[in-house]
């Protein structure tokens, strides 16, 4: 945790205070004031990505295999049980025939049908409109599996060995996109974001990728979401997504 | 007149034979889940787009029949026909023993069974599938109530039996309705979200559970003595048929209001006209297990032989509906793109291939199997076996 | 899963047939020289006193648990990730032995008291030797609220 970050965080801590404290089961504010100066994240900030599929190339898949590095998803030669964060598809306009590709993830909903559907609370939704899985209290039941309407989450259907010590995952428990939690925490893009944006070699450079705070009007993001037009997916669920699309 | 219960007296030898057939099957369930425990769940045919399967048509089954099951107990009680009142104990008993049987097969399929203790001490009241835990144990709790106030003496037995049966009716309702809502509430699929799915459990339930209780009725007057009487078996017979022609209409409207919506539309064609084997299992439990044992419920004086084969038709045939709805609900591509051709990812706009493997089959049939053996073993030490016709006459 | 809770059934029939043999064998391991021995952490204290880490370090890391999981805080003294960083030995070849194999930190004790914990069935149980995370660029603050998206043409 840095200087900058955390200075940050303890502005916005008043103002975010009662919401924290009524987050389900948790006294956070005591401990983490009692242990050290880190505190929880705050609803002050919504992680938010704007994916712009003008720039998003057919044939590259670069998001897909950062993020498959990054947490360690390594295929078992049966894909429809292998885990799959983000996956790129092509959309051909049934009228037009107008050919666009872009990745589809875990859209980190406001209202999200798979934390409304948990009947252990394990999906849930942290203050910052990070989607995530407690993966302490999930007892594979599958339910939110159904209840997405994006088909991002997965299911681990196989003992697994060699995690990645910042990405555990575990045989019966659900999982989906993080957005990179352990990395947004230490103010690091997320993996797909970081390669989209980098040049050279395997990486893609497309720069279709935009990450940031939609709670700041400042920030990158915001102000291009103010700017040009863009979408929601199933935007008839009024699901309120984090992430966004433009020219779709 | 409080009914004068038996306890389950052995007197043939197939009761022996079935008793045989039940461990192993109950046996293989329990190797079964403890194979898919310890290999995990690449070893069924579940996979990460249709990740409900086998075991869950079986749960979902077991535990609609054993909302249906308690029919019976509430004619006796609540709507006062008393030709009833010597069954009433045995249609809770079989209630309980399938909402059991249905439980034990939803739990040993969980990916993590050893949290179910999580279950009771995390609880999302957002969460369709924690009501569900409660309606369930409440369930259980009321029928339990029921057979005791069944065969407590005293002054004010009828009031109180009256009361429970009341209670448990409307209980069952709210059940079975949730469990409708599990898929009703999913906003995602164009094939679970519908309001109609309530009253179609419902309907579900009332003939799978009424189907059940005749065949295990009749099984058990053959090793008992007999003891069902022509009035209750015609009785029986024009009830199932209400409820199977229930059934039939709920799923018309159903598919007839999904037709009408255009978006919509392509889940209608799919599992009425190109589904393949969800295509087949529908118009197979319409005809088979839905209009064939209904002609056979209503033609004239049915016999104990002809109502046995149209419930035998009823639980098949809910079986394949429940299988057309879960499975082909899920199977059908999610509508993410309306107005797309969507290719490459995950399967994206494809129809997800399923196919029951054994181990998952053998878990939900062990799910019945348990079921049944719980059964026998509480009709054996409980005594809540109607008396015999004969000795009935003669008392 | 070892987790092997109250309601896990299947594996009550394993526990059944397992149990007696690997207790004699453990018996005349283990508890013929009492308690096992145990490898020393790097550096010079642990996280909390001694006394205080042998009964307490389940809740540490149940609290730590929630923090990070719920709350988004990393990187403090009670991180299990820190546990292995410490307490991991090496092999004969100078690579990582998992830290709840037989005979290791978290498991030498634990087998001796009987305690079973599934913690490692998703936790990485040896250290992060990849070279992006071993040695973590230095970390430089993006501007404010917007990252990679900054340097789109
Ligand atoms: C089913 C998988 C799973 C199991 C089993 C599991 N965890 Fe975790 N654990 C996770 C995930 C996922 C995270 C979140 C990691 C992140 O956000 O960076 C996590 C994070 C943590 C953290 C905070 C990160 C850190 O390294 O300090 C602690 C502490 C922790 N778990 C403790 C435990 C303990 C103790 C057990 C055993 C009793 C356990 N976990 C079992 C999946 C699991
Ligand atoms: C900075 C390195 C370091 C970290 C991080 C660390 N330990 Fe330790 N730990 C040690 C050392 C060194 C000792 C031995 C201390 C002594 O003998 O005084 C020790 C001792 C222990 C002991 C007592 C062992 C005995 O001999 O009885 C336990 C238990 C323990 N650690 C658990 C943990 C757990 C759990 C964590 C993670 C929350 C952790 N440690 C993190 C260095 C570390
Ligand atoms: C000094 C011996 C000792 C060492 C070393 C030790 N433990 Fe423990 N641990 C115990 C004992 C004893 C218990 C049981 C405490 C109880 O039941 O009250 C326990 C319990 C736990 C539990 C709770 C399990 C449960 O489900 O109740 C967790 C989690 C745990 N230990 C994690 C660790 C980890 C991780 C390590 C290695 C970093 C470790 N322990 C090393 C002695 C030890």
């Amino acid at each position: 945790m840095t200087a900058p970050a955390n200075r940050k965080r303890r502005k916005l801590l008043a103002a975010a205070a009662s919401t924290v404290a009524a987050a389900p089961g948790l006294r956070l504010m005591e401990w983490a004031a009692a242990q050290s100066d880190a505190q929880p994240v705050t609803a002050a900030t919504r992680w938010g990505l704007l994916i712009d599929t003008d720039k998003c190339a057919v044939d590259c898949d670069a998001c897909v295999r950062a993020c498959n590095d990054e947490h360690g998803l390594t295929g078992t030669g049966r894909p429809e049980t292998d885990a799959q964060w983000i996956r790129k598809v092509t959309l051909t306009d049934e009228h037009s025939g107008r050919v666009t590709s872009l990745p589809v993830l875990c859209q980190h909903c406001e209202q999200p049908p798979c934390v409304d559907v948990c009947p252990t609370g394990a999906s849930f939704r942290r203050e910052d409109g990070v989607v995530l899985v407690d993966k302490h209290t999930c007892i594979g039941c599958r339910y939110c599996v159904i209840a997405c309407p994006y088909q991002a989450r997965s299911f681990v259907h196989e003992n697994l060995t060699a995690q990645k010590p910042y990405s555990p995952r575990g045989k019966g428990t659900v999982e989906g996109c993080t957005l990179c939690v352990h990395r947004i925490d230490e103010e690091r893009a997320p993996a797909c974001v970081e390669v989209c944006n980098s040049g050279g070699g395997d990486d893609c450079g497309n720069g279709a990728l935009l990450f940031g705070d939609l709670n700041d009007p400042q920030s990158a993001i915001a102000r291009r979401l103010k700017s040009a037009p863009s979408r929601q997916l199933r935007a008839d669920l009024d699901l309120n997504t984090g992430v966004r699309y433009e020219n779709l | 007149m409080p009914a004068h219960f038996h306890q389950l007296k052995i007197t043939a030898p197939e009761y022996r034979a079935a008793l045989a057939v039940l461990l192993a099957l109950a046996a293989l369930g329990y190797a079964a889940a403890h194979y898919m425990d310890a290999g995990g769940h690449h070893i069924t045919g579940m996979n990460n787009r249709v990740v409900w399967g086998i075991p869950h048509v079986f749960a979902l089954a077991l535990i609609l029949a054993a909302s249906g099951a308690l029919n019976v107990a509430s004619l006796s009680s609540v709507f006062g026909l008393d030709e009833y009142q010597p069954l009433a104990g045995l249609s809770a008993l079989l209630a309980i023993v399938l909402l059991v049987g249905g439980l034990l097969v939803l739990v040993l399929d969980l990916g993590r069974p050893d949290r179910l203790i999580v279950a009771l001490t995390h609880y999302n009241f957002k969460s369709v599938f924690a009501w569900n835990i409660l309606l369930y144990t409440g369930f259980i709790a009321l029928a339990v109530g029921y057979l005791y106030v069944l065969v407590e003496p005293g002054a004010r037995r009828a009031g109180r039996v009256r009361a429970a049966g009341m209670l448990s009716l409307l209980w069952r309702l709210v059940l079975t309705s949730g469990s409708g809502a599990i898929f009703g509430f999913v906003v995602a699929r164009p094939m679970y979200h519908a309001a109609v799915m309530a009253p179609l459990f419902i309907a579900l339930s009332l003939a799978l559970g009424g189907a059940a209780f005749q065949l295990v009725a009749a099984a058990l007057a053959r090793w008992h003595g007999d003891y069902l009487d022509e009035s209750v078996l015609a009785r029986q017979a024009r009830l199932l048929a209400w409820f199977v022609a229930a059934v039939l209409l709920l799923t018309a409207i159903f598919h007839l209001t999904h037709g009408y919506a255009a978006e919509r539309r392509a889940v209608e064609r799919f599992i009425l006209m190109r589904g393949g084997v969800y295509t087949a299992l529908f118009w197979a439990q319409a005809g088979l297990g839905g209009a064939l044992p209904l002609a056979l419920l209503l033609a004239p004086a049915p016999g104990v032989r002809r109502l046995c084969a149209a419930a035998a038709l009823v639980v098949l045939g809910g079986f394949a509906h429940l299988y057309v709805i879960i499975i082909g609900g899920q199977a059908f591509p999610l509508p993410i793109f309306p107005g797309k051709t969507v290719t490459g990812g995950f399967y994206d706009g494809e129809v997800a291939a399923y196919a029951p493997s054994l181990p998952e089959f053998l878990l939900g049939l062990g799910g019945v199997a348990a079921a049944l053996l719980l059964l026998l073993a509480a009709l054996r030490v409980l005594p809540f076996m109607p008396p015999p016709r004969r000795a009935r006459q003669r008392g | 899963m070892s987790g092997g809770g109250f309601f896990a059934i299947p594996r009550i029939i394993s526990a059944a047939i397992f149990a007696p043999v690997l207790a004699a064998v453990v018996s005349v391991n283990a508890l013929a020289d009492g308690p096992p021995k145990l490898p020393r952490g790097k550096g010079a204290t642990c996280v909390e006193p001694l006394d205080v880490m042998r009964r307490n370090h389940m809740d540490f890391l149940n609290h730590e648990r929630d923090l990070t999981v719920r709350g988004g805080i990393r990187g403090r003294k009670h991180s299990l990730v820190g546990c292995i960083a410490c307490h991991a030995q090496r092999d004969g070849h100078g690579d990582f032995i998992r830290i709840d194999a037989p005979g290791q930190f978290c498991h030498a004790c634990h087998e001796f008291t009987g305690v079973k914990m599934d913690c490692f069935e998703c936790h990485a149980a040896v250290p992060d030797t990849s070279a992006s995370h071993a040695a973590a660029p230095p970390f430089v603050p993006p501007r404010r609220g917007g990252y990679g998206g900054e340097t789109r043409p």
